[in-house]
């Protein structure tokens, strides 16, 4: 399986026989099983699988949310298990720009507010911040609303918001957990659009993880998992029918 | 950073204003019943001290024995053992500053068409430097006239307003028990004694008149009791020490026979009295401070609630790079906040409680600004203390188990 940036292009997450298992009462109950997956600067992954087949834990601990039970996750060169907590948070920070399913949005603050958010954390100053956050907003299309609250504005809106806030530090990799899960179509489509938009002309990295097979063929390679193993990791051409079929 | 989380503390406090207000309102009223007991307590030393500071420094009193008469024991001070001679014997000591021998009654008072039942106080000139008066007009009667039993009075600031009102009353005859006395003189007002009795509500006169011309004496020459200065604080056990052994000379005591005086260290009774007040000054203020804890763990609960309540919240800041050290700031800055402008507005309510209690009530309040510090600081650290609890359980939330919080 070839993937579809060059091989010299550094290599943003790097995992060598990672694993998860959950403890219940029960026993432990294995997540995830010798995942080892490389992803490279400016590609579009989509990781696909049905409920409970590990894409969601696999995708907390690439977003430092959890950690591995075993095997290695390199994340921008740092090997996650050796960071603490405030270095965790560090690399959520600023190398990781998350996007999720239901939005997020902190509701008391401003559209504005929470774009800027991460930026609070990141110490940068308030006037720095406030142009930045506006930039962002007018990046993902709305300029227009930076004072609303988020529930004055459309899920699509929201989603967007989301986006900005996301990619407002800058960081090496945008994760999306079932971003269009509480869109409709036409919203959706125009949420990966943007997504597709900005790994194309700002080259940033996005991970996506969905169990649409239309949403998931937008990106340009797709990681498949069954049962907590990758059982396909290459390209989506075999899901472009599928795209072709709701688009047209 | 702070400006942001201020702002942030701000609008948490706002999306529920009545729980916010509830938890303060715990705070507030814990300060201001801490102010308020201060001050209740504070007032009540103050009265205790003003009433220690009219009753003269470093007194004591000397009383007469008990007096046996077939087998009954009559209480203290009614054996006529003491004499004008043994006050006098006294005030030559070294260690004594001033002797004023009192033989007292009770008499009703004419003047004109007014008349009042009144304390005679029979005693000699030195009386109002022993015991710690002020002439308000006129002056005191003189040694000569002890001498000589005559018949002038001074009245106490109490007596001179039942009897005169607005007069003047120095020149004016008065009449005690029947008998004409001239007003030579007032004394200014010193208020309440220690155990709450009018101390201007007296006549003072020759003790050598009262005895021999209005009370009358079975013991010719004996008083009721002598009011002995010390001449210095340092003074007081040496003095009541050769009391005690000039009066057992003078009334000729075997070693084996007790004592037919008794001697009252007055400063002793007063210290004691100064120090039950500041006791129970001291214990209202910890009763008070209770009502403070109290506040403060309401503080505590509701900053639990709001931390259960905002772990999504929680959860999407660790998500997109929240420290534990910023999650924690700022759930300790709101019950920091919280309390601030609850104890702020306690001082204000306990300040302005205090105030009326003073206009309407006959008691007396004093606010300090020390019980106000106090309070206040107090109030403060108590909302960092329990404050701290709810913000590091928020702040040590596992990231994935927040944000999977519905």
């Amino acid at each position: 399986m070839q993937p579809s940036v060059a091989d010299a292009t550094p290599v943003v997450i790097h995992t060598e026989h990672l694993s998860k298992q959950y403890e219940t009462e029960a026993g432990p109950v294995p997540a995830l099983k010798d995942v080892n997956v490389d992803i490279r600067k400016g590609e579009f992954v989509s990781i696909m699988g049905p409920s409970g087949s590990g894409k969601s834990t696999f995708m907390n601990i690439l977003g430092c949310l959890d950690l591995p039970s075993g095997g290695r996750y390199v994340l921008d060169g740092s090997d996650v298990s050796t960071l603490n907590r405030n270095q965790l948070a560090q690399l959520r920070n600023n190398v990781i720009g998350f996007v999720f399913q239901g939005f997020n949005l902190l509701q008391r603050a401003s559209i504005a507010d929470n774009v800027a958010l991460p930026l609070v954390y990141a110490g940068v100053p308030r006037a720095e911040r406030e142009r930045r956050a506006r930039d962002m907003l007018a990046r993902v299309g709305l300029g227009a609303h930076m004072h609303h609250a988020p529930n004055q504005i459309s899920g699509g809106q929201q989603q967007r918001v989301a986006i900005a806030r996301a990619l407002v530090n800058n960081p090496r990799l945008v994760l999306a957990d079932e971003p269009t899960g509480n869109l409709d179509t036409a919203t959706s489509q125009e949420i990966m659009k943007l997504l597709v938009e900005l790994n194309e002309r700002d080259g940033i990295t996005i991970v996506l993880v969905t169990h649409e097979a239309d949403i998931a063929a937008y990106a340009r390679r797709l990681v498949q998992f069954v049962d907590g193993h990758v059982t396909h990791d290459g390209d989506v051409t075999h899901l472009h029918h599928a795209r072709a079929g709701v688009t047209s | 950073m702070t400006r942001a989380m201020l702002a942030e503390a701000w609008r948490a406090m706002g999306a529920n204003r009545l729980r916010t207000f509830l938890t303060m309102l715990g705070m507030m009223i814990g300060v201001a019943a801490v102010i308020m007991m201060l001050a209740v307590g504070r007032g009540a030393q103050s009265t205790v001290e003003d009433s220690i500071a009219t009753m003269g420094s470093n007194l004591f009193i000397v009383l007469s024995g008990s007096s046996t008469a077939s087998g009954v024991r009559i209480g203290t001070g009614n054996a006529p053992t003491l004499t004008l001679n043994d006050a006098d014997a006294i005030g030559e000591l070294n260690s004594v500053g001033g002797v004023a021998p009192v033989s007292p009654g009770s008499a009703q008072i004419v003047y004109g068409s007014n008349n009042w039942g009144t304390f005679v106080t029979g005693t000699t000139p030195s009386y109002v430097d022993v015991a710690n008066w002020t002439i308000d007009s006129g002056e005191m009667f003189s040694d000569a006239d002890v001498r000589a039993s005559a018949r002038v009075a001074v009245l106490g600031a109490t007596v001179a307003k039942n009897l005169f009102e607005e007069e003047e009353a120095v020149g004016k005859v008065i009449r005690v028990r029947g008998s004409p006395f001239t007003v030579v003189g007032t004394m200014a007002r010193k208020g309440q004694s220690l155990d709450g009795r009018d101390q201007d509500d007296t006549v003072f006169i020759p003790v050598t008149t009262a005895q021999r011309k209005v009370f009358g004496s079975q013991f010719p020459g004996t008083v009721r009791f002598i009011q002995v200065k010390a001449k210095t604080a340092e003074a007081m056990p040496a003095a009541e020490r050769e009391m005690a052994q000039l009066l057992r000379q003078r009334h000729r005591l075997s070693d084996r026979a007790d004592d037919d005086f008794d001697i009252r260290n007055m400063t002793a009774v007063a210290n004691a009295a100064a120090a039950t007040a500041k006791v129970m000054s001291l214990m209202l203020g910890a009763i008070a401070s209770i009502s403070l804890l109290v506040g403060g763990i309401g503080i505590m609960n509701i900053m639990l609630v709001s931390v259960t309540e905002r772990t999504r919240e929680i959860g999407i800041r660790i998500a997109i790079g929240a420290r534990e050290r910023d999650i924690l700031t700022q759930f300790l800055l709101e019950a920091i906040i919280i309390s601030l402008f609850g104890s702020l507005i306690g001082v204000v309510l306990g300040v302005g409680a205090a105030a009326i209690a003073n206009a309407a009530a006959s008691i007396t309040v004093i606010v300090t600004m020390g019980s106000i510090l106090l309070a206040f600081s107090v109030a403060a650290a108590i909302g960092v203390f329990f404050g701290f609890y709810p913000a590091s359980k928020a702040a040590h939330l596992k990231p994935i188990d927040a944000l999977r919080y519905q």
